[in-house]
């Protein structure tokens, strides 16, 4: 019963914050409430029995993504106003074609029940010995290895591109070229006039042009 | 599970169509178009769990694990191109994006 109470009022939290991620007029707010929508999402897996997974949603998700969208907002100086219109106008066909995929959704999800004998076609059934954790940790490491270190090299490829992306290559201090040094030659940098009486050295052709 | 899966079904239906919608709403902003894919996703992982959790099958968690991988490297990359595209552009409004066509 308590169960069911946390439930539904977890659930009616995350529609509603995801609604106001939508609609908040400040893309600050609208991060901190796909924060909280993360959160109670979190525990919506909790009941549904994957504790392994509710902790990743909130370390992964509360702690990098949101933070990581939360960076970027702040860090661009975007005029938000002026993106704002255009709201009202696509509302309607916004609502439209919710409310058709939802009319979808929900004849799908209402109209379906479980096959008899469907228990026997299962995979890897859940064991009753072990933690979610364990249980979770004896697949991904035996049957599904494979595809875990592919997962892992996703990751490497999106964080290796994020960062070859965002890198600029901007000369900050003045370095030692040693190449250049040896290569430098005393007709490059040295021109020995004999200027006329009273009239100064003359600028050498080089820093002419630069002038 | 002493939730009914129907009821898991329902919210996730619920939250992938507020993400379709925030995406039909926020047509110029794009951070808010990446973070109602975020949420669509999240509704993609929650009938994962509930799934696994009604049948007693570990192999939707599994799946929810790689889904999140994806997502993940999904968003990472998607605010890299949006900081260089700000970075040019000095906006980030979408409308005209096809400038960036080669």
């Amino acid at each position: 019963m308590i169960v069911n109470l946390a439930f539904y009022l977890f659930s009616l939290i995350l529609l509603a914050s995801a609604v106001m991620v939508v609609t908040a007029r400040n893309p600050v707010h609208a991060v901190l409430f796909l924060i909280l929508a993360f959160v109670n999402a979190a525990v919506l897996f909790l009941l549904a029995g994957a504790e392994f997974l509710a902790f990743i949603l909130a370390i992964v998700y509360v702690g990098a993504v949101a933070v990581l969208f939360l960076f970027v907002v702040m860090m661009l100086d975007v005029d938000f106003a002026a993106l704002k219109e255009g709201f009202q106008r696509y509302a309607p066909i916004g609502a439209l074609v919710g409310l058709v995929l939802f009319g979808e959704l929900f004849m799908v999800v209402s109209g379906w029940n479980v096959l008899t004998g469907a228990d026997a076609a299962r995979l890897h059934p859940t064991p009753d010995n072990l933690t979610n954790a364990a249980a979770l940790g004896s697949l991904i490491y035996t049957a599904y290895l494979p595809l875990f270190q592919l997962s892992g090299i996703v990751l490497l490829v999106a964080m290796i591109g994020a960062i070859v992306l965002t890198h600029r290559d901007r000369q900050r201090a003045l370095r030692q070229n040693l190449a250049v040094q040896h290569a430098r030659k005393p007709e490059d940098t040295l021109v020995l006039t004999r200027p006329a009486l009273g009239a100064g050295a003359p600028l050498p052709a080089k820093e002419k042009e630069t002038l | 599970m002493p939730v009914p899966l129907s009821h898991f079904l329902v919210v996730a239906a619920l939250l992938l169509v507020i993400g379709v919608f925030g995406i039909f709403m926020n047509r110029k902003n794009i951070i808010v178009i990446m973070m109602s894919i975020e949420l669509v996703l999240l509704a993609a992982n929650i009938n994962f769990v509930a799934f696994s959790g009604a049948l007693h099958d570990m192999v939707g968690q599994v799946f929810t694990m790689f889904v999140l991988t994806v997502a993940a490297a999904e968003s990472a990359i998607g605010l890299a191109i949006l900081v260089i595209y700000f970075r040019n552009r000095g906006s980030i409004e979408v409308e005209d994006v096809t400038t960036m066509r080669g």
